[in-house]
């Protein structure tokens, strides 16, 4: 056995960051360029110069008013929420070390929309009502799927399973919500039951976007925990994590990601499910939740641009094109893994 | 093992009653794991040697009884602490995705690191320590899913070396090697034990090994202790036919004079 290793000079750790660090300033840049694309054409077309004058509170008045009150709550709000998503993907893929643990495909936000619904119909209720309605709706179903999972521990497996049935279980509720509801609150809930954009303003999501702050500061705590519980309980808790308490928190943190963007834009589905694949794709290492993060904002703000002007001048509800986006994106997965054997 | 060594015991076990599977495999069973030894664990399957390396580092609890880390009750630590004073390398891990072999081991630092702490000077030089002590040094930038069975071994031990932590207990660790890595390893586990003055309790199947690399040894069955202490004092026809029944005759080891177990048949 030879012990005599030369003493090469090895990579310091921050140079290893290199790589990813490019990746996300990539993304970065690709994000603002769109934004800017996204504010800029619309049935009014501005320049890019103009977009940034009236960000910086330059130029005319009604331009700024357009740019920064119509169009710049719904540009940054697709951002915001496709980062939460995609957070919320990595987190459940994570815990549940399986791709398909994602929280569109197991019904966490199926769960977070009923509550919605039942807010929207049952309550007539408020913004504040509804955010709350959402969390309270995903927190449930994940409680409620995490105790039908239970059998001695919980199986990742068991749980993708159990979720997939109560996800089609609450999906009909929701139909049955809206379709036993008063006119108006079946036009108000239904509109976004795809899950969508139009119609969002400042006021409307305030309360969730704190909420998704919140969960992006619980999730920055937990990240490095998050990475040793992948490597199996018994070696995380000789690690020193806490496991039982690290995963609940984690578990809340992606309820609380998912829910929040379901209270303001509707069950968007597949950012959560792609985002992580695709961020651990474009760089092939471990610490991607800030790439997970930049791809699911990008994502999303391309699938809502896209949706608002495929078919001028209706607006598709953005969640109709990341199915879409989803249902291809699982082809090419099953075609993969049938070449493979 | 001498009396020193007894005193100094930095892990030990009093009276547990240790379950597995809702099934009770000891009852008042004591352990004392020796100072500056390397200790092995040996006993037939299901004798509970692996339940007991479990509890000995928390990450199982014992149905009753107290397992002591220097002179404190291990359930009293938060379990970041005893990441600080044992590692511990379980049967089974997980290396994620297409983690690098430096990436990995500097995963072992996280009994060190605060919450949002920077990457050290010290996490560094713990990193390339462990490495080059289990000589891996030179794939560090290699991918540990392209290594062999053997390497995969070694950098996973230098994983709990990074942590820098005097008391090391590994579970089977030789299982899943063929016999050149086998020797490998546990030519490394008596380096890191005789010129690294680690603390080792290792669980092994090869009653052979275990006579060659123990300096203390622990033979179990049904939960009970049978028999422990130097390898050449113990290990002798009649303890092997109790605790395995097994009848064999014990030779001196050509190599290295220590308890050699040649089964005799039938």
């Amino acid at each position: 056995m030879s012990l005599m290793v030369s003493h090469q000079t090895l990579a310091k750790k921050p140079l290893r960051l290199a790589r990813p660090l490019a990746t996300a300033l990539l993304l970065l840049f690709t994000c603002l360029a769109l934004a800017i694309y996204a504010l800029g054409s619309s049935t009014l077309k501005l320049s890019a110069m103009q977009v940034i004058d009236a960000l910086r509170g330059e130029g005319p008045a009604n331009l700024a008013v357009i740019v920064t009150q119509w169009r710049l709550p719904r540009v940054a709000l697709a951002l915001l929420l496709g980062a939460a998503l995609g957070l919320s993907g990595a987190i459940f893929q994570s815990l549940l070390r399986n791709p398909l643990g994602s929280p569109d495909v197991i019904g966490f936000n199926t769960g977070a929309y009923s509550g919605v619904l039942v807010v929207i119909v049952l309550f007539n209720g408020s913004i504040l009502g509804i955010t709350f309605g959402a969390l309270a709706g995903g927190l449930i179903t994940a409680g409620l799927i995490y105790l039908l999972a239970w059998r001695n521990g919980v199986e990742a497996f068991r749980l993708i399973i159990v979720g997939i049935a109560v996800r089609a279980l609450l999906f009909a509720l929701n139909t049955w919500m809206i379709v036993s509801a008063s006119l108006e609150s079946a036009m108000t809930a239904g509109l976004w039951s795809a899950g969508s954009l139009n119609g969002i303003s400042w006021a409307k999501s305030l309360p969730a976007v704190l909420v998704i702050l919140l969960a992006v500061m619980l999730l920055a705590a937990l990240a490095r925990r998050m990475r040793l519980l992948e490597m199996g309980d018994d070696t995380a808790c000789a690690l020193g994590v806490a496991v039982e308490r690290s995963r609940l928190l984690l578990f809340l943190a992606g309820v609380l990601l998912t829910a929040a963007a379901t209270a303001v834009a509707g069950p968007i589905s597949f950012i959560a499910l792609v985002a992580p694949q695709i961020a651990r794709r474009l760089c092939a290492n471990q610490n991607v939740l800030l790439l997970t993060a930049l791809t699911g904002a990008l994502l999303l703000l391309a699938a809502d641009v896209v949706a608002q002007r495929l078919f001028m001048p209706y607006q598709l509800p953005v969640g109709v094109l990341t199915v879409s986006l989803g249902g291809i994106y699982l082809i090419w997965l099953l075609i993969r893994e049938s070449r493979k054997k | 093992m001498n009396a020193e060594n007894l005193l100094t015991a930095p892990l030990r076990a009093e009276n547990l009653t240790l379950s597995y599977d809702k099934k009770i495999v000891a009852r008042d069973l004591s352990v004392s794991i020796p100072h500056g030894e390397l200790t092995v664990i040996i006993g037939p399957n299901a004798c509970g040697k692996s339940t007991l390396l479990k509890t000995l580092s928390r990450l199982m609890q014992p149905e009753a009884g107290s397992v002591w880390l220097n002179g404190q009750q291990i359930r009293d630590y938060a379990t970041k602490d005893v990441a600080r004073q044992l590692g511990l390398l379980p049967q089974s891990s997980t290396a994620p995705g297409d983690i690098t072999v430096f990436d990995l081991v500097a995963r072992g630092r996280y009994p060190h690191q605060r919450l949002f702490s920077r990457w050290r000077e010290e996490d560094q030089q713990a990193v390339e320590q462990a490495m080059h002590s289990t000589g891996v040094a030179q794939l560090a930038d290699q991918p540990v899913d392209t290594l062999s069975g053997g390497q995969r071994q070694r950098v996973w031990i230098a994983m709990v070396l990074a942590q820098q932590t005097p008391l090391l207990l590994l579970d089977e660790p030789t299982t899943w090697l063929d016999i050149t890595h086998q020797i490998d390893l546990l030519e490394l586990l008596r380096q890191l034990n005789r010129v690294n003055g680690y603390t080792l309790v290792v669980v092994l199947h090869d009653l052979n090994h275990a006579c060659r690399y123990a300096t203390h040894l622990i033979a179990m069955r049904d939960g009970k202790v049978v028999a422990e202490g130097a390898p050449k004092d113990i290990v002798t026809p009649e303890l092997i036919e109790e605790v395995y029944g097994l009848k064999c005759m014990i030779i001196d080891d050509p190599v290295s004079h220590t308890p050699l177990v040649v089964p005799l048949g039938k």
